[in-house]
């Protein structure tokens, strides 16, 4: 029996009584947050969001991608293009975002599979297309280059809920990435338990037999590669409208590509919460860390010319090694495990 | 012409120093099988700590080759024992995301100490350079071409002759006759590993010659040497020189026809390239 299986198909009280006080908190917590605690909140949805889509690929399907940054990317300049020149709302610019992050990574996995590109360089080949077209949208003037594409903002446009224009109050892109967040866990839990999810699992496992059965195995990771980069297009158009801004380096950089993976593998790669309990443990981690760093140095301990991103990415390293070395299922099972939320 | 002649000399001179950090990604995938993605970091490594020396002490960074390359060697071989063989039965991918976040320390760890601006060694001979007809050739990729085919002599033939680099070649070859005969893997393989990463050391003091260092130029190096070991084909030894000259010779004359910011983008679409066309060339053994 499969690891989700263990962890979700059998749930007991207490699992079923935590996640329901999980959903419930999530559920009220703009009615008493403050805005600097809100906008963290937000940040743990949208990362356990991108943290689920990039799962459907290695945790079900068994293909790494170290380039999720690209399809984040490429959802959000497309519908944010759209938005700016033809003043195409992302409720439709969401479906041109979709279709381009998702036919790129057509793209990918075609070239991948078709020409047997397997393991760490079907990785390799996902750094290459993402750092390729990173340069590219250096260089592409209409979508203001190195300089960044900015959204048109007012005052009275953070005020409301408009959901056709995605513009309103704090509380609207908080409660729009709560919905995306639990869609793609339902999504996620409807897939693996549908005959796909069992055949991503037999290819993922073991792909020689998977073929031997009968199982299209190019056929079966193309819906995964797709599916995944079309989820991660959909966070980019949330990217693009909850922040106003886009540029090349900060949303389609290595870095952010390896942040998207972070979630999932402390969580636990291939169980379906593991992705959210990772990102809502790191991204408020990550949290503290500036905070601790930023007073640190106002009290002199620490000289100003450290740089917190460099300390995060430290913090980064560190943690993925570590998980690597002594909990490579990830943090969330053995939880599990040991909080008896599973029937064992 | 003049032009596409010189750039011509400098790819190859500059390729040849490219192969030799190759050489070392090449031993490592072929002996222990497991893709060393911190390479271009260990290449970083080195070159800082030949900066260093060069700044306290003023030692040519050539100079300083035994000393780094020993020191690297040293991290290897105790990373492979303590860290990397741990790792072993995991799955590929989990291996490499280990070897990513080792990469992603040292990159922040040398960003924290050393800052993010480019910093370089201004030798003697800096702005030295031969004139042969109209070629202009520089002195220090001169030297560093040769100082990186003596470092590469000198580890084939440790391979090819010596006791342990045949004993390593075995274990290459046979993973389990290699235990049957009685050799100790264990201890063959973190040899392998700081060999690879005393390589890379010593590839990183040589184009510290050429090359002012930062902390971000170590993901593009790692990038690269998988590209250069990828063409040369992971068969040999050889071939990760000659994969080395390759790309170093392209680069050069990509560069006399796009603008530098686009070179980049040039070196991503060639790795792109020969994932898709040259993929066995990864399926090779350790020196033939």
């Amino acid at each position: 029996m499969s690891l989700h299986e263990r962890l979700f198909g059998s749930l007991t009280g207490a699992g079923i009584a935590l996640l329901a006080a999980f959903v419930a908190l999530l559920l009220v917590l703009p009615a008493f947050a403050s805005g600097y605690l809100l906008s963290v909140a937000i940040i743990c949805l949208y990362m356990a969001f991108l943290g689920q889509s990039w799962n459907l690929m290695l945790g079900y399907a068994g293909l790494l991608s170290i380039g999720h940054a690209l399809f984040v990317g490429l959802g959000g300049y497309a519908s944010g293009y759209l938005f700016i020149r033809f003043g195409l709302p992302p409720a439709l610019g969401v479906f041109v975002g979709v279709a381009v992050a998702g036919a790129m990574g057509a793209l990918i996995g075609y070239l991948g599979f078709r020409f047997s590109i397997g393991g760490v360089y079907f990785a390799l080949l996902t750094i290459a297309f993402a750092e390729f077209t990173r340069i590219l949208i250096d260089h592409a003037k209409f979508l203001g280059g190195t300089e960044g594409m900015f959204l048109p903002v007012t005052q009275e446009s953070r005020r409301g809920v408009d959901l056709i224009n995605l513009r309103g109050a704090p509380q609207m892109y908080y409660y729009v990435i709560l919905a995306l967040m639990l869609g793609a866990f339902a999504l996620s839990r409807w897939l693996l338990a549908s005959r796909i999810g069992y055949y991503w699992r037999a290819l993922r496992d073991n792909p020689e037999a998977a073929a031997a059965l009968g199982i299209d195995v190019f056929r079966y990771r193309m819906f995964a590669v797709v599916i995944s980069t079309a989820l991660a297009g959909v966070a980019g158009v949330f990217y693009a409208f909850y922040y106003n801004n886009m540029f090349p380096e900060q949303v389609l950089g290595v870095e952010r590509s390896i942040e998207i993976t972070l979630g999932p593998i402390v969580g636990g790669v291939g169980t379906l919460f593991g992705p959210i309990f990772g990102a809502f443990l790191l991204t408020p981690l990550g949290e503290l860390l500036t905070v601790g760093v930023e007073w640190l140095q106002q009290s002199g301990l620490v000289p100003a010319n450290v740089k917190v991103d460099g300390v995060k990415l430290l913090f980064w390293g560190l943690a993925v090694a570590l998980i690597v070395l002594w909990r490579p299922e990830g943090l969330w099972p053995s939880l599990c495990r040991r909080l008896k939320l599973v029937k064992s | 012409m003049t032009d596409l002649a010189n750039a011509a000399i400098a790819g190859i001179l500059t390729g040849l120093v490219y192969g030799l950090s190759a050489l070392g990604l090449s031993v490592i995938f072929g002996v222990i099988k497991i893709v060393n993605f911190a390479h271009g970091e260990f290449m970083v490594i080195g070159m800082f700590v030949a900066l260093v020396l060069f700044r306290l002490f003023g030692l040519d960074p050539l100079l300083s080759i035994p000393f780094v390359a020993l020191l690297l060697f040293v991290v290897g071989y105790y990373l492979q024992k303590w860290v990397v063989r741990r790792v072993s039965h995991l799955p590929d991918h989990m291996q490499f995301l280990l070897l990513a976040g080792i990469a992603i320390m040292i990159v922040s760890g040398c960003l924290l100490v050393f800052g993010p601006d480019a910093q370089g060694v201004q030798v003697s001979y800096a702005l030295d350079s031969y004139a042969i007809g109209d070629l202009v050739i520089d002195k220090t990729r001169v030297v560093a071409a040769v100082a990186a085919v003596i470092f590469a002599s000198l580890l084939l033939g440790f391979f090819k002759y010596s006791a342990t680099g045949r004993a390593i070649r075995a274990c290459a070859d046979n993973y389990l006759g290699a235990k049957v005969v009685g050799l100790d893997v264990d201890r063959l393989y973190s040899l392998t590993f700081g060999i690879g990463t005393a390589c890379v050391a010593a590839a990183g003091c040589i184009i510290l010659l050429i090359v002012e260092v930062h902390p971000y130029l170590a993901p593009g190096y790692t990038l690269l040497a998988f590209v250069i070991v990828i063409v040369g084909g992971m068969g040999s030894l050889f071939g990760a020189l000659l994969g080395g000259i390759l790309i170093g010779l392209s680069e050069q004359l990509a560069a006399l026809v796009m603008q530098p910011s686009l070179k980049s983008a040039f070196s991503f679409l060639l790795l792109i390239l020969v994932l898709l066309v040259r993929p066995q060339g990864l399926l090779g053994k350790v020196t033939r």
